[in-house]
C-alpha cells in the first residue's frame, strides 16, 4: 500500500491500459505535452507518442463523434472533456449516436467518456457543474462516478474493457487527494456494485464521487454523537446498485440521499421514487434529500459554498431524523 | 457493359422501391416516416460503382438508395420499413437507422449531418491501421449548415483523413430552397476555410458521378484527402411522407424530370451499344426484386417482443 492522489491513480491506470491494449488511445484537448486541464495524461504522450496520445482541436462535437466511428471501427477510444460543463456540445453525438448503437443499429460501441465535474474551486457557473443527470435517463450510457482512488482505477479498467459507451466522472476535489492505494493496479471490479462504506444502524447515506467523502466526514462527526451511519458509496449510476441500497434502509428505517447538483431533477430523485416503490414500508422518517439550490454555481467562494451539501449540514439531517 | 447494366439495374431497383415505399405508406401498410430519393439515383449507383469492398459508406436520413447500391438486400430495407424481425434492425431502427458493417454501410442517421463526426472517426481508423480503405460521407446540402460538420472538416484536413465528404445538393432542405438556407449555395466550397479540395459533379449523370468518386477515392487513398464533393441533383420525390410540395411549382418539378437520372442512363447504354431488350431485362429484373421485396417484408414476423433490459447493451 502507498498513497497516491487520485491523478496519480489515473494516469498509472491509464498507462497500464494503453500498454496492454494497443487498440485504445486517448483523445481530448491539451492532453498531450499540456496533460490535460486536471494533469491526468501528463507524460503519456513521451510513451506513447502523439498518435494514441491525441491532442484535439477545440471540437467537442466532432472529437466525440471521431471517437464513436473510431470505436465502431473496432478501437477503444478514451476521450476527454475538459471539463464536464462542455459535454454538452458533445451530448448529441452520445445521445443520438452512441446510446444508439447496439439497442437500435445492433453495433457495439466501446467508448470511455471521461470527465471533470463539481463546483468547489471557484471556476464560475460554467466550469462548475455535475451534469451526470442528463445522461441517467438515456438508455444505452453507463455511467460511473468512483469516490476513492482505487474504485477509480478498478472501474477505469472495466469501463475500457466494457464494449458500451461509459461515462466515466471525475470529481475535481478528488484529484489532489491521497487516498491508499495498492502497489500492482486494483483489479478490474464489476459496475453494479454499491459499496457500504461505513456501517451504521440508524441512517443511511446514499452518496456517490466527492459527496461520498463529505458523506464520510460526516459519519464521523455523528458516530461521537452516538449517530451510526451506513454509507451507501454507489460507485456506478447506470447500472444502479439498488440492492445495497434497500438492504440498508430495511436495517436503518432512514434514509438522506447526497447529490451534488440543483435538487430539482437529480439523480437522487430517481433513488427516492425507487426507495419508496421497494421499500416504503421500512421507513420510519420521510427521505430527505440534501442537493445544492435551484441556481447556476456561483464563482465567488463564499456564495458558491452554498451550492454544494455541506457536513454539517448532513450532521444536521441525520440528528433531526434521530431526535 | 456488365458492369454498366448492372448499376442500371440498381437504379431502376431504388426507383421502384422508393416509389413502392411511398405507396405503401399512403395504402397505411408502412407506418412512421421515410425519405425517398427519387431523382437522386445516379448518386447511389455512382458512388457504389467506384468504392471497393473494403471502403466505408455513411449515409443520411434519405438512405435506403445508398444502402441498396452499396450491396443491402432490397427485402431487409423494405422488412424493416414494414418493422420486421427479419430487417436490418429487427424493426428497432425504421427507415433512418439501419447499417451493415459488413458491407461498409456505416448506416443512415435521422440527425442531419450527425455522421461527419462518426466518418471521420472511421477515416481515422483506416489511416491509423495502414488501411487502403476512404470512406465517403454523404450529407445534404441542408446538413452542410450543421457545426458538427465544420468541426469534422477541421479534424479531417488537420490529420489528413481519408474522407470524401459528400454534399447530394438536391436544392431543398424539406421547404427550405438552398438559397434560402446557405450564404454560398456552392456547396464543393463547403470546405475552402480548411484548404480542402472542393470538387463539383452533375449528380444526375451516372458516369460524371461514378468517375469523378472513383478519382477522388484514389486520391484519398494516396493520403491527399479529404476532399468535399458535391453532386448537384434534383430531388423529384416530396420531402418526406405526404409532403404537399407547397414550397415549389409543379412546373418546376415538370422542367426536373426532364433530366431523371435513370432515363440519362438509358439513353448513354444505348450509346454505348445497350439494347432495348437488354434494359427491359433490367427493369424486369428489379420490378421482381421489389415484389419479393415487398412479399419477403409483408410475410415477415413481428420482431418478438424484446426483453428490454437484456438488449440494451453490448
Ligand atoms: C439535427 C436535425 N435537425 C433537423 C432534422 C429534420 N430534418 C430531417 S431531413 C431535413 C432536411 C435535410 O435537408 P438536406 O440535408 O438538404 O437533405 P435532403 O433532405 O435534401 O436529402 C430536416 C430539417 C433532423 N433530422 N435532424
Ligand atoms: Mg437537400
Amino acid at each position: 500500500m502507498r498513497n497516491i492522489t487520485l491523478t496519480q491513480a489515473l494516469r498509472e491506470t491509464l498507462d497500464a491500459i494503453l500498454e496492454r491494449d494497443p487498440s485504445t488511445f486517448v483523445m481530448g484537448e491539451d492532453i498531450g505535452i499540456y496533460g490535460g486541464s486536471f494533469g491526468v495524461t501528463r507524460g503519456l504522450i513521451e510513451k506513447y507518442g502523439s498518435e494514441r496520445i491525441r491532442d484535439t482541436p477545440i471540437s467537442e462535437q466532432a472529437l466525440t463523434g471521431c471517437a464513436i466511428g473510431a470505436a465502431v471501427a473496432g478501437r477503444r477510444p478514451i476521450i476527454e472533456f475538459m471539463f464536464m460543463d462542455f459535454i454538452t456540445l458533445g451530448t448529441d453525438q452520445l445521445v443520438n449516436l452512441a446510446a444508439k448503437l447496439k439497442p437500435i443499429y445492433g453495433i457495439p460501441c466501446p467508448l470511455v467518456v471521461r470527465a471533470p465535474t463539481g463546483a468547489g474551486r471557484g471556476y464560475g457557473a460554467t466550469h462548475s457543474q455535475t451534469l451526470e443527470r442528463f445522461f441517467f435517463g438515456v438508455p444505452g450510457i453507463k455511467i460511473v462516478a468512483p469516490s476513492n482512488a482505487t474504485d477509480a482505477s478498478a472501474l477505469l479498467q472495466t469501463a475500457v474493457a466494457d464494449n458500451n459507451p461509459v461515462l466515466f466522472l471525475e470529481h475535481k476535489l478528488l484529484y489532489p487527494i491521497r487516498f491508499p492505494f495498492p502497489d500492482e493496479l486494483p483489479p478490474p471490479m464489476p459496475f453494479g456494485q454499491a459499496e457500504v462504506v461505513n456501517e451504521g444502524d440508524d441512517v443511511t447515506i446514499v452518496s456517490w464521487g466527492y459527496m461520498t467523502a463529505l458523506a464520510r466526514q460526516a459519519a464521523a462527526k455523528l458516530a461521537s454523537l452516538g449517530i451510526g451511519a451506513d454509507i451507501v458509496d454507489l460507485r456506478t449510476l447506470a447500472p444502479l446498485d439498488m440492492e445495497t441500497v434497500i438492504t440498508s434502509v430495511q436495517t436503518t428505517g432512514r434514509v438522506i440521499l447526497l447529490e451534488e447538483g440543483p435538487k430539482t431533477g437529480g439523480v437522487s430523485a430517481e433513488i427516492e421514487s425507487r426507495i419508496l416503490d421497494e421499500a416504503f414500508e421500512y421507513l420510519e422518517k420521510p427521505i430527505r434529500r440534501l442537493a445544492s439550490p435551484d441556481f447556476p454555481v456561483p464563482a465567488a467562494k463564499s456564495l458558491e459554498a452554498h451550492c454544494v451539501p455541506t457536513v454539517d449540514e448532513i450532521v444536521a439531517c441525520a440528528q433531526e431524523m434521530i431526535a | 457493359m456488365d458492369n454498366l447494366l448492372t448499376s442500371y439495374r440498381t437504379m431502376v431497383t431504388i426507383r421502384l422501391f422508393e416509389e413502392a415505399v411511398e405507396r405503401l405508406f399512403l395504402e397505411g401498410r408502412v407506418m412512421g416516416t421515410a425519405h425517398t430519393c427519387i431523382g437522386q439515383e445516379a448518386i447511389a449507383a455512382g458512388i457504389a460503382a467506384a468504392m471497393e469492398p473494403f471502403d466505408a459508406m455513411t449515409s443520411t436520413h434519405r438512405g435506403h438508395g445508398h444502402f441498396i447500391a452499396r450491396g443491402g438486400e432490397p427485402k431487409r430495407v423494405m422488412a424493416e420499413l414494414f418493422g420486421r424481425d427479419t430487417g436490418y434492425s429487427h424493426g428497432r431502427g425504421g427507415s433512418q437507422m439501419m447499417m451493415d458493417t459488413s458491407i461498409g454501410f456505416y448506416g443512415a442517421n435521422g440527425i442531419t449531418a450527425g455522421s461527419t463526426a462518426f466518418a471521420a472517426g472511421l477515416a481515422l481508423d483506416a489511416k491509423l491501421s495502414h488501411s487502403p480503405r476512404a470512406v465517403i460521407s454523404i450529407l445534404g446540402d441542408g446538413a452542410s449548415n450543421q457545426g458538427i460538420f465544420y468541426e469534422s472538416l477541421n479534424l479531417a484536413a488537420l490529420w489528413k483523413l481519408p474522407v470524401i465528404y459528400t454534399i447530394e445538393n438536391n436544392g431543398y432542405a424539406m421547404s427550405t430552397a438552398t438559397a434560402r438556407g446557405l450564404a454560398d449555395t456552392c456547396t464543393a466550397d463547403r470546405g475552402k476555410a480548411f484548404n480542402i479540395p472542393g470538387v463539383s459533379a452533375d449528380g444526375n449523370d451516372f458516369f460524371a458521378v461514378r468517375d469523378t468518386v472513383r478519382g477522388l477515392l484514389a486520391d484519398a487513398r494516396s493520403g491527399k484527402g479529404p476532399f468535399v464533393l458535391e453532386l448537384r441533383t434534383y430531388r423529384l420525390s416530396g420531402h418526406s411522407r405526404g409532403d404537399p410540395r407547397v414550397y415549389r411549382t409543379r412546373e418546376e418539378e415538370q422542367e426536373a424530370w426532364r433530366h431523371d437520372p435513370i432515363l440519362r442512363m438509358a439513353d448513354a447504354l444505348r450509346e454505348r451499344g445497350a439494347t432495348g431488350a437488354q434494359l427491359e431485362t433490367c427493369r424486369q429484373e428489379a420490378a421482381a426484386t421489389i415484389q419479393d421485396a415487398i412479399a419477403f417484408a409483408e410475410s415477415s414476423p413481428a420482431p418478438d417482443a424484446i426483453g428490454f433490459a437484456s438488449s440494451l447493451f453490448a
